[in-house]
């Protein structure tokens, strides 16, 4: 058994700052991950990071990224939070300067930063169009270079507790196959979003949202998993997205007619509408038979010639040509609305602590709130650099003066875990066993389908009875055809599959339950946002027969909820 | 309309056509005592395709007993570099049609396979570790300014996406145990090149380049490295730059 005193799960940007922090307060840190950190979604981030700094306009102020945040947030946000949030990313931003980050730069040498959707300032700092590679590297080279213990390609399957108490994990090497127990003092999850619960998404593929729900299985609640981003334009295929640039510099949205569709839902903005009408306009087309086959609508740039497609969009030039083998200089990109975000996950204070005792959370996993029921973007990475800062100070600032753990739990937990292993190898064998893969799809067509863009109560109910059929159908029926210890992917499928239809469950339960619209959640059947009745947060706490829910007010400080509008 | 889940790409529907191709996969398990060889699978096709899917689709349609790796599907996160008919690439950015009706699939090669298409990346990130691949900040970094010259120097290489295709490829590396590698040398560079470093670090690095046995004068200039580089980043260029500024070095007496 290994021992730490911070454990941190996850190598993504919030796990990474986590650990930072951790070792820099002199903790006994180390880092468990499905993946080579660099491997992390996070990786993925194009556009930029927030903080006021006031390169690119003075007069711009925390205070002001903390009014967007909230107002961006549809009032969902605690604004406490918010404060501390959008004061801090200022000294993240430097900090992450001195480390080695390459940003982008002003002509006299400081960070450059643009306008983003959402912000009344230009206030986002970027690395050209890849700044989540650029600090997830920078803070990667930073823990090698602290001698951070790494644990590469092992994902954990439980969360161990003594009593109350989170006290390690059992994980698998995959390499191995092999069971492994981690203890530690504090286990801070940093496992990121769960974009794959839905059959689109923009995220990685191992955005599964598994350590969202080992943490409650293990008792923490999830908060307002019912809010999920959706982005207008992912590449039809993959999903991969495709940023609002191709429509900033002028690109189109057609359907199966031809029609500028967009004249019919946003005559004056029409293609730069806000995500969320963009999103919803698209999916209206294809739901009323104007789409492609596969529901895609075309995103057509062709009409700014070659020359402009080369000197201002070669990056989405290259996705269209590399990922869907479209030359979008001459064709149009088939584009359709997908997951992008998961607003909600498991329910943190302003330093990362849960409700159970050893037990911290940071990054897409967590839910603080600061994105309320809609995040800005450029507010995401600052979230992993905050709040996991924050969450590797709480946890080894109450690891130092914690006890170590005995073993006997982990014992048994390891049991368990391999008595779930045993059952989806065992079953495996058998002819009527059902796929994971297939049943990970159903799951995911369901969500779409009934959780997604547009939500009423008929769709809601059926999505949360078929979502409890499913998961039965899992830990009655599911087997994996293949038993092999070495890099056995299908089986570390299979057991994720197990968490994240509890995850959708959570998802979809929630959203039955909210009956208005608020930010990216949206009822046809209660079209309008509802202070009196639902200005609070959901909590969602696990049962096997699905979750629980509770709510609790929002914190507002000095802005009071008013209409959203742009 | 059906909606399918996360198939080939999520809500496609396979293969309508009915046309497919071949795709040949290099496999082998540790554990079954056999020796390596080679599968064929038949894998629907459809426009647009990449090789990654059509590995996905085997996956979890016809094999659960492939191993792989996959993470961002968006040639970011290195995970899944191979062989693809012969030559260093991104599963993920790798068109079918962009390589033909049978697509034949292999483990890096120089690199220990773990599992079909897994290799064992370690030796390749130790070389990573040894290029002290990690800013040494200055103690006086308040009000940092970059010049932008200075930015796209470090800019490229910067890019790197640590997916050991370049060092995969590399006859140097390949012969010489102790070669560093192209990968690891672009961030010797990319971080020699940066005054947010703490400038007494400096001509450690330029020590470690001027190694005989690891640093840039084992690099033959194959160029092989750029040739595969998905990102780009041209590291024969980057090692061509190192080698002068350790000459001046030298020259300067700094080293
Ligand atoms: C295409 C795209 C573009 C984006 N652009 C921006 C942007 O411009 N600005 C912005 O602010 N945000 C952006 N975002 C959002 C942002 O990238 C994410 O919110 C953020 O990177 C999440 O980081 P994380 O550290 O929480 O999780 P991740 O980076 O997802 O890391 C999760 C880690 O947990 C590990 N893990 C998961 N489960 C387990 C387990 N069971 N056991 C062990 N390890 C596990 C994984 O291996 C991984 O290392 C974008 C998102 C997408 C999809
Ligand atoms: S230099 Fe290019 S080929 Fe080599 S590891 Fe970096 S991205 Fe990959
Ligand atoms: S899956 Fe990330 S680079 Fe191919």
């Amino acid at each position: 058994m290994e021992r730490h005193g911070v454990l941190v799960v996850g190598g993504g940007l919030a796990g990474l700052r986590a650990a930072v922090e951790a070792k820099l307060s002199g903790a006994d840190v180390a880092v468990l991950s499905l993946v080579y950190p660099m491997r992390s979604h996070s990786v993925a981030a194009q556009g930029g990071i927030n903080a006021a700094l006031g390169n690119a306009d003075p007069t711009d102020s925390w205070e002001r990224h903390a009014f967007d945040t909230i107002k961006g947030a549809d009032y969902l946000a605690d604004q406490d939070a918010v404060e501390e949030y959008a004061r801090d990313a200022i000294e993240r931003v430097l900090e992450l300067d001195r480390w080695g980050v390459p940003f982008s730069r002003t002509e006299d040498g400081r960070i450059a930063q643009r306008p983003f959707g959402g912000a009344a300032f230009p206030r986002t700092c970027y690395a050209a169009d890849h700044t989540g590679h650029a600090v997830m590297h920078t803070l990667y080279q930073q823990s090698l270079r602290l001698g951070i213990t790494f644990y590469d390609e092992r994902v954990a399957l439980k969360l161990v507790k003594e009593g109350e108490r989170v006290v390690g994990v059992v994980a698998m090497n995959l390499r191995t196959g092999e069971l492994e127990s981690y203890a530690a003092r504090a286990v801070v999850m940093a496992t990121g979003g769960a974009g794959r619960i839905y059959a689109r998404t923009t995220n990685s593929h191992h955005s599964t949202g598994f350590g969202m729900a080992l943490a409650y299985w293990a008792g923490a609640p999830l908060e307002d998993m019912e809010f999920i981003q959706f982005h207008p334009t992912t590449l039809y295929g993959t999903n991969i997205l495709i940023s609002e640039a191709a429509r900033g510099e002028g690109g189109v949205l057609l359907n199966n007619r031809g029609e500028r569709f967009m004249a019919r839902y946003a005559p004056e903005k029409m293609e730069l509408a806000p995500r969320d009408i963009v999103a919803r306009s698209i999916y209206r087309e294809v739901l009323e038979g104007r789409g492609f086959e596969g529901e895609y609508v075309h995103l057509d740039i062709t009409g700014l010639g070659e020359d402009r497609i080369m000197e201002r969009l070669p990056q989405i030039w290259e996705l269209a040509l590399k990922f869907a083998g479209v030359d979008a200089r001459y064709e149009p990109i088939p584009v359709q609305p997908g997951h992008h975000y998961t607003m909600g996950g498991i329910d943190t204070d302003k330093h990362g602590r849960t409700e159970v005792p050893g037990l911290y959370a940071a990054g897409e996993c967590a839910c603080v709130s600061v994105h309320g029921a809609n995040r800005l973007g450029g507010n995401s990475l600052l979230e992993c650099v905050v709040f996991g800062k924050r969450a590797g100070e709480s946890a080894s600032s109450d690891a130092a003066s914690a006890s170590d753990p005995p073993s006997g739990p982990f014992e048994e937990a390891e049991r368990e875990v391999e008595a779930w292993i045993g059952r989806l190898v065992e079953r495996g064998g058998e002819e009527r066993a059902e796929n994971p893969y297939h049943l990970r799809a159903e799951m995911q067509r369901v969500m779409w389908e009934k959780v997604g863009i547009f939500r009423d109560e008929e769709g809601l109910s059926a999505a949360v009875a078929e979502l409890k059929s499913i998961r039965k159908r899992y830990w009655e029926g599911a087997g994996v055809r293949s038993g092999g210890k070495t890099f056995n992917v299908a089986l570390y499928d299979a057991l994720a599959t197990g968490g994240m239809i509890d995850v959708a469950l959570a998802v979809a339960s929630g959203a039955l339950a909210r009956r208005e619209s608020r930010g990216a959640h949206y009822r046809t059947d209660y079209p309008r946002r509802d202070d009196e009745n639902w200005l609070k947060h959901t909590l969602a706490r696990f049962t096997p027969d699905g979750p629980v829910l509770e709510y609790r007010p929002v914190v507002i400080t000095r802005w009071p909820p008013r209409e959203r509008k742009y | 309309m059906r909606v399918e889940g996360e198939g080939g790409g999520a809500g496609v529907p396979a293969g309508g056509s009915g046309e497919t191709v071949v795709f040949r996969v290099r496999r082998y398990d540790p554990e079954s005592g056999v020796g390596p060889y080679y599968q064929e699978y038949e894998v629907p096709y459809r426009p647009g395709m990449t090789v990654l899917d059509g590995l996905l689709h085997i996956l979890r349609e016809v094999d659960q007993t492939l191993s792989l790796r996959y993470s961002c599907r968006q040639k970011i996160c290195g995970s899944c570099a191979m062989l693809i008919n012969g030559r260093e690439r991104l599963a993920c950015e790798t068109q079918v049609a962009e390589v033909g009706r049978t697509v034949t699939m292999e483990p890096l090669p120089h690199l220990p396979v773990i599992k079909d298409l897994v290799v064992d990346v370690e030796p390749f990130l130790d070389k990573m570790k040894a290029s002290m691949p990690y800013l040494i900040p200055r103690s006086d970094s308040e009000n940092i300014r970059v010049p932008p010259e200075e930015f796209e120097r470090y800019r490229v290489a910067s890019d790197c996406i640590w997916c050991a295709a370049c060092y995969s490829a590399c006859p140097a590396a390949y012969s010489n145990p102790y070669y560093l590698g192209p990968a690891a040398l672009g961030q010797l560079f990319r971080f020699e090149v940066d005054s947010r470093e703490d400038p007494s670090v400096k001509p450690l690095r330029l020590v470690i380049a001027d190694d005989d046995c690891a640093g840039v004068w084992r690099c033959h200039q194959a160029h092989a490295c750029s040739e595969v580089c998905p990102k780009h980043i041209n590291p024969g260029e980057l090692i061509a730059e190192l080698k002068r500024e350790v000459l001046r070095a030298r020259i300067s007496g700094r080293i």
